[in-house]
């Protein structure tokens, strides 16, 4: 500790290195993060191959996610997730209601499009605009508690938020039934025929219209919308990378890290927070309009209590403060979510029907409660597996796979290959 | 005129008069310490000077502007910088990212949404908390976790944190409380080397009669929420009332 002084020169070789490390990717990107960005980039793409491996027909068909509806929901939520992840995942702040952003956004594309035209952008840019501002009201007032008692507070403004939807607020949100486009209505640009139900689209590309590809037995759907929500999670995502490797999500981390030193640096954490929280809440209401603009409905149960929990779901599961992990998790409970629910007893009896006929009962019997209607005890047992035994979330799943195939590699390359690199050790920095 | 002045504060707690009128002037470049008994005030004292607790009467100056009743953060623009007892770093962040903090604070104040470019495109911060760490020897650490350093090392880094925004005043609280010898003496030569190369002025709250005197220039004794003597560290050690109320020596 006494020879403080001694190495000056290992400033300026130190400075360069480091700024250095911050170049080799494109879209001012590291190149770590241009990678993941590129990959993430090709799934998306090529989703419809990629979720659609079983040929039509086939035993395993019903595991084949690759149909316009599910696809659409996983990159909806993925920016969902994208966006409570930047409040929860980079600052703590656990915001237990942000459904009531998604909805709020929904409500505000839904009017968009009932009253000025049925193309997308315009709905998508209101349900932005509307859940910012709801955000930044809710964020105001919750933000003055942290931990559990800014949880509760944004819970109570959501289920609030629920309740007036349902009930109080009805001509505007169309109470139990919600609101879809009906044939009575005439945006004010667009072109309707009387009677004529009007249907989202994009300068005319009706976000419905698919292109079918038949290859042998295999079936693949390439879906307007899918692909128009993917190019806007892709964007979302992007966005997202760029936040996090900025000063200001630097300066979300250290509110979550420790807020007495950061006060004491000079540094006013609330408007840090609110910011985060508007932002969390734009994503959320980005999310909304997209759901609007692929299936044109909304009700107020998009607000409800479970919808708030199944984002929290998502990050944790997927790994809270990763930039991957969120999308990860969103398309996992989608996933299972549809595809678990869809088992049905016929379906495990055919599974299993080469059994010996008091066994496959068993099987069945053992099996049936996972599935179904079961699919939650499914979802709750992965989550509290993943919890208990990868507290990273899947991030960190494939971040140990990936180390124990290099450790059986055998090569001495493994942590020191790029020691400039972003920390590894710092588990919410990681991809 | 010191550059930070207290002026007739007072603060009681209930039927407890924590501190009864306290006047203390701190010198610019001069390190100042505070030393008292357990419950002689030193921590109120020092609650007022960051502006966490509001005196019932009187004034806190810094170079001329008062500072009760402001934020923290606010205090901290003003140029006062607060070491704590524990170190309080950044515990999840990197070294270097704890260092680079508080470079952007002093250069783009309380809140800026800086949301577009890396943090690493900001050259002129880089280069500005790697000199600081390779001032305290710690550049080599720099991809580390905070959390994961050594005690000696968090209070370095805290140091570190601290000059890097230039501060015109460093208020240290206990800085060497519950240390063995050895960090003791190593944060004292820290301390001192701090002080040299900087003259930065530094005011230290301490009960550790050896830090104290290996450190102070001009020394006040708080005893009962008042202080009692303020002098140079040659006199107050043969001080007869220092002695009767900081050793409890009865005369």
């Amino acid at each position: 500790m006494t020879d403080q002084t001694q190495n000056p020169p290992a400033m300026t070789t130190g400075a360069q290195s480091t700024v250095q490390a911050s170049r080799g990717g494109m879209l001012g990107l590291t190149a770590n993060d241009f990678r993941l960005f590129l990959i993430v980039l090709v799934i998306t793409f090529l989703a419809p191959f990629i979720l659609n491996p079983f040929p039509e027909g086939s035993a395993l068909a019903q595991f084949n996610a690759g149909y316009p509806d599910l696809m659409q929901r996983f990159v909806i939520f993925g920016i969902f997730a994208i966006g409570f992840n930047i409040l929860f995942g980079l600052t703590g702040y656990l915001s237990f209601g942000h459904a009531a952003f998604l909805g709020v956004g929904s409500y505000g594309a839904i009017w968009m499009m009932k009253l000025l035209t049925l193309n997308v952008i315009p709905a998508i840019i209101m349900a932005i605009i509307v859940a910012g501002i709801f955000a930044l009201m809710v964020g105001y007032v919750s933000l003055r508690r942290s931990g559990i008692y800014f949880s509760i507070l944004t819970l109570a403004f959501a289920q609030m938020s629920y309740a007036l939807a349902y009930s109080v607020l009805t001509p505007i949100t169309g109470g139990e039934t919600g609101l879809q486009i009906k044939n009575t209505d005439r945006p004010l640009l667009s072109n309707i025929q009387d009677g004529e139900i009007g249907r989202a689209n994009l300068f005319g590309l009706e976000m419905r219209s698919s292109f079918e590809l038949e290859l042998g037995a295999w079936l693949f759907t390439f879906n307007a919308g899918y692909y128009i929500a993917a190019v806007v999670m892709l964007l979302a995502f992007y966005m997202s990378i760029r936040l996090f490797r900025s000063p200001f999500g630097m300066m979300l981390r250290a509110v979550k890290s420790n807020q007495q030193r950061m006060n004491y640096t000079g540094l006013n954490s609330k408007p840090y927070t609110l910011a985060a929280f508007v932002i969390s809440g734009m994503y959320a209401g980005l999310a909304g309009g997209l759901m609007v603009a692929m299936d044109t409905q909304v009700g107020p149960e998009r607000m409800f209590w479970t919808a708030s929990g199944e984002v929290v779901l998502m990050a944790i599961l997927g790994g809270a403060g990763t930039l991957i992990g969120p999308v990860l998790g969103a398309g996992f409970i989608k996933y299972m979510e549809n595809i678990i629910s869809k088992i049905n007893s016929t379906i495990l009896h055919e599974w299993f029907f080469w059994l010996p006929d008091g066994l496959e009962n068993f099987v069945v019997a053992l099996i049936y409660p996972f599935i179904g209607k079961g699919w939650h005890l499914t979802l709750g047992i992965m989550f509290m597996a993943v919890v208990i035994f990868l507290p990273g979330g899947l991030v960190e799943g494939g971040q140990r796979i990936a180390g124990w195939i290099k450790n059986r590699r055998g090569s001495g390359d493994g942590p020191d290959k790029d020691p400039e690199h972003h920390p590894k050790q710092a588990p919410h920095v990681g991809e | 005129m010191g550059i930070l002045e207290v002026k007739g504060v007072n603060k009681r707690f209930g039927g407890l008069q924590a501190l009864g009128d306290v006047n203390l002037s701190v010198q610019e470049k001069s390190v100042h310490a505070i030393i008292g008994p357990n419950g002689a005030g030193k921590s109120t004292l020092l609650n007022c000077l960051i502006g966490k607790l509001i005196p019932d009467t009187g004034s806190v100056m810094f170079d001329g502007k008062s500072v009760l009743g402001r934020k923290p953060h606010e205090i901290c623009q003003m140029g006062i910088s607060r070491v704590f007892q524990t170190p309080e770093i950044f515990g999840d962040l990197t070294v270097f990212e704890n260092v680079m903090i508080p470079c952007f604070a002093k250069r783009d104040g309380a809140f800026r949404l800086h949301a577009i470019e890396t943090v690493m495109s900001e050259k002129d911060i880089v280069e500005q908390a790697e000199a600081m760490l390779s001032e305290v020897s710690m550049l080599d650490k720099r991809h580390m976790l905070a959390s994961s350093l050594s005690r000696g090392d968090k209070r370095r880094l805290e140091m570190a944190m601290c000059l890097v925004q230039q501060p015109r005043l460093l208020l240290l609280d206990e800085p060497t409380a519950g240390m063995a010898r050895a960090d003791t003496n190593n944060t004292i030569d820290l301390l001192k080397e701090i002080h040299e190369k900087r003259d930065i002025t530094m005011a230290i709250i301490e009960h550790d009669m050896h830090v104290v005197f290996s450190l102070a220039q001009r020394i006040t004794v708080l005893a009962q929420g008042s202080p009692l003597v303020e002098d140079t560290p040659a006199n107050i050690k043969g001080h007869p009332k220092v002695r009767e109320a900081y050793l409890g020596e009865t005369a």
